[in-house]
């Protein structure tokens, strides 16, 4: 075991050398030219916001299968299918039909079925119904058809999410998908996610809708911005959708805070002909079913271009505009998992991790020359060159450093002696009955690799586990303990064993204590 | 080693001891039960530093709002305190906000919120039962690992000194109602890796010691081999604690529980590969015969 051949010894060397290259990236000011990797400082250290925010679709369901009525009332009058008692309740719908071996064949053809297309992916229709009675049936979304409305849903709320978060214009954030229903987001350096927090807690569904005289069939009762009740017809004019562009703006009237609005082509016609319609009318602009205002229609606007006022401060214009800039989401946003940290507090945490690194690794580093006299200088070498190691692979991983891993390090410090003291008591043991000091070093050095090995596989494996099921700051801990457990075995097995030859073999017979 | 230690003649009264502080850690847990923190139980947490305030004066603008049960305590240097409010409903979006509001609004100095974390029901409960999936599966995977590796009764043997490891370990965080939160978990599946590497160290010499010496039987066999081991097994534990009192003492107040626990199981998992895992091969009945079978399996 201790014969090293020089290729060997080369690549060894060789190894090394590459991943003390790429850990001295991190120690560098400037920003490298050729090779542009870093560790991380996860949100713990750094100072951040992370928010976890989850999709409601019951809302979007609800709308989905209303949708479907008045279609599937269309199909049994076409094909004469008499019908009664048609009822929503929630997410489904109920019919009393007679005929329905009829209706089935019409409701599961796949012929350009556009009540009830067929969904090739997961070879199942978008809605399936049952039989409750002898003639009454249920009508609800399939398994796939839900699954299909929640990831078209989940997919569109990332995007706008993006959107929004883009315009505040926060560095570098990370959103991600997590799971079927929820979406992640970190926020670098973001001292307070309240505004974030708002921007994404509304839908920002903007409706134009007209205010009626009376409470007729067909309105809703909102309260408008200066308190007074008013009568809104249903019937949407027109939506956020057909919005190009929205800009905060001083009003040259009266120097409010106004958003103005810029429609695309069709919505400018929508627009144009409902404002020549009903002159001296008033028009409700309803965000998330409340009323931001309610202006007279003075004349006929067909230029596309419009304004919206409604006592706003200037920073509640700004976000408006925003807000219908990036469109609406699809199903509103629920914060449910919120973890912040302050700058300041990181850089305690930096202070306090990196002084008790330091501090645990003179430690160890002292017990073991102690213990082991020159080969504590190795098993010594052999840590030092296993912490730039670790610290080079996290570079090349650029893997996320957080509190809990330095915690893995300084961990890793500790127990990876353990390897070359394994080794070490195991040669003390052969020296008692080798007579040949370079034969007993050898069985030493073979007699332990296999307790060295299932010991650090245990470990391992708890490692792998953590990082599996763990989640940000612990995940962090797992990284940095489970490479610190390959590069243990590397130092011990490679360099440590290296150096041992070489002060074995360049010894003179009897002077070798252990 | 000179002096070798009877360490059998002590099996009988060490597992006693063992069993006694396994059946109160149960108890504790049962009826005590862990002290969750909002990683598990969901709620709000606020870490803030201000000078010339003091807790009853936080606590008191809390009680005003009628957020039910309120925690607050000082927290490392002067002026930091923890506040931690128990989850009510699902109206985390906007309670952060209104507790910050009011803490700048009626106490007259200048806050800074150092850490807010907020945990719905929902996460909470998904975050305790992938944490009791983590650490049961790690129990499982070594399970395995021994099992293949060595005979069935040496598996068994050190799962029963692991869950013995984890359970006084939550016993003890149960006594002294320490909180329990994500970095608890990762201490103890640390733990489990700790204890069995411990564990295996100890096994692999006894296997070998097993096939040397087939007149000896399994107490002196385990004698010999934990004697043969003893000095590694002292050394790496003292290492591992010089690392973790690094930690436990400058690492701060973030890291402090996470430490606590590692050291505890450090030093319950060295005890318990020596006192339980040991003791075990006896109970079941492992004889150099039982390496036998499988020789050619053993030595790679």
């Amino acid at each position: 075991m201790l014969n090293f051949s020089k290729i060997n010894t080369f690549i060894i060397y060789l190894i090394l050398f590459i991943v003390s290259l790429f850990a001295s990236l991190n120690f560098q000011k400037k920003d490298n030219l050729y090779i542009d990797k870093k560790i991380n400082l996860g949100l713990d250290l750094q100072g951040g916001s992370y928010l976890l925010l989850e999709i409601n679709s019951d809302t979007l369901i609800q709308k989905k299968i209303q949708d479907k009525v008045i279609p599937i009332k269309r199909l049994f009058r076409e094909n004469n299918i008499n019908y009664s008692n048609f009822k929503i309740n929630k997410q489904s719908l109920f019919v009393n039909i007679r005929d329905i071996d009829k209706f089935d064949l019409l409701f599961k053809s796949r012929n350009n079925n556009l009540i009830n297309p067929y969904i090739d992916n997961y070879r199942s229709f978008e809605l399936e119904y049952k039989k409750i009675s002898n003639d009454q049936i249920e009508i609800a979304f399939s398994k796939f058809g839900l699954l299909t409305i929640n990831n078209s849903a989940l997919k569109q709320s990332i995007e706008i999410v993006r959107r929004r978060i883009d315009d505040v214009g926060t560095k570098e954030p990370t959103i991600l998908q997590r799971g079927e229903k929820r979406i992640l987001i970190e926020l670098p350096g973001l001292k307070d996610p309240e505004r974030i927090k708002n921007l994404l807690g509304k839908t920002a569904q903007l409706n134009f809708r007209l205010v009626s005289e009376n409470s007729e069939f067909g309105t809703d009762k909102l309260i408008s911005e200066n308190g007074e009740e008013l009568n809104v017809s249903k019937r949407i004019i027109m939506s956020g959708e057909s919005l190009i562009d929205a800009q905060p703006n001083i009003s040259n009237q009266n120097n409010e805070p106004t958003v103005s609005f810029t429609l695309d082509r069709l919505g400018a016609q929508k627009f144009g002909r409902a404002t020549t319609d009903n002159v001296g009318k008033r028009l409700a602009i309803v965000l998330d079913g409340e009323i931001v205002s309610a202006p007279s229609i003075n004349e006929a606007i067909t230029s596309g271009n419009g304004m919206i006022s409604g006592n706003f401060s200037f920073q509640e214009a700004t976000d408006l505009a925003l807000l219908l800039r990036s469109g609406a989401l699809p199903t509103p946003l629920l914060v449910v998992e919120e973890r912040t940290v302050g700058p300041d507090l990181g850089e305690d945490s930096i202070k306090s991790g990196t002084l008790s690194l330091i501090v645990g690794f003179i430690l160890v580093i002292l017990f073991m020359l102690y213990k082991y006299k020159i080969f504590g200088l190795i098993a010594n070498t052999a840590l030092i060159v296993n912490l730039l190691m670790l610290v080079g692979i996290l570079t090349i991983l650029e893997a996320t450093l957080t509190l809990p891993g330095i915690a893995g390090i300084i961990l890793t410090v500790g127990m990876a002696v353990d390897a070359n003291v394994l080794i070490f008591e195991r040669i003390r043991e052969e020296l008692k009955t080798e007579k040949s000091i370079i034969h007993a070093f050898d069985t030493g050095y073979a007699k332990a690799k296999i307790t060295v090995l299932d010991a650090n596989i245990t470990t391992l494996i708890a490692a792998i586990i953590l990082f599996s099921f763990g989640s940000g700051p612990v995940k962090g801990f797992a990284i940095t303990l489970g490479i610190g457990i390959i590069t243990t075995l590397f130092t011990a097995y490679f360099l440590a064993r290296h150096l041992t030859s070489l002060v074995v073999l360049n010894s003179k017979k009897n002077d070798i204590k252990i | 080693m000179v002096n070798k230690f009877n360490f059998s003649s002590k099996f009988k009264l060490a597992n006693i001891f063992s069993l006694i502080f396994f059946l109160i850690s149960i108890l504790f847990m049962l009826f005590k039960g862990l002290n969750y923190g909002i990683d598990f139980k969901g709620g709000t947490l606020i870490e803030l530093r201000a000078n010339n305030i003091n807790a009853s004066e936080i606590r008191s603008v809390l009680n005003s709002m009628d957020l039910g049960d309120v925690n607050v305590k000082k927290f490392g240097q002067e002026g930091d305190h923890l506040i931690k409010v128990e989850q009510k409903e699902n109206d985390g979006n906007k309670i952060i906000s209104q507790i910050k509001d009011n803490l700048s609004d009626s106490l007259n100095a200048e806050i800074n919120f150092r850490r807010v974390e907020n945990v719905g029901p929902k996460v909470s409960s998904e975050l305790l039962q992938s944490g009791i999936i983590a650490i049961s599966l790690s129990l499982i995977a070594m399970l395995f690992y021994i099992w293949i590796r060595f005979e069935w009764q040496f598996s068994m043997g050190s799962i029963i000194a692991l869950f013995h490891d984890v359970v006084i370990t939550l016993g003890i965080f149960s006594i002294l109602s320490l909180e329990i939160n994500l970095s608890i978990i990762a201490a103890v599946l640390t733990i489990v890796g700790y204890s069995m590497n411990d564990t295996v160290v100890i096994y692999d010499r006894i296997r070998e010691n097993l096939n040397k010496y087939n007149r000896l039987n399994i107490s002196e066999i385990a004698d010999l081999s934990i004697n043969d081991t003893l000095a590694r097994t002292i050394i790496t534990s003292v290492t591992t604690l010089l690392a973790l009192l690094s930690i436990f003492i400058l690492g701060g107040e973030i890291l402090r529980g996470f430490s606590f626990a590692m050291i505890l199981g450090v030093v319950i998992g060295t005890y318990s590969s020596i006192f339980v895992a040991s003791p075990m091969l006896k109970f079941f009945k492992v004889t150099y015969k039982t390496l036998e079978k499988e020789d050619e399996k053993i030595v790679p």
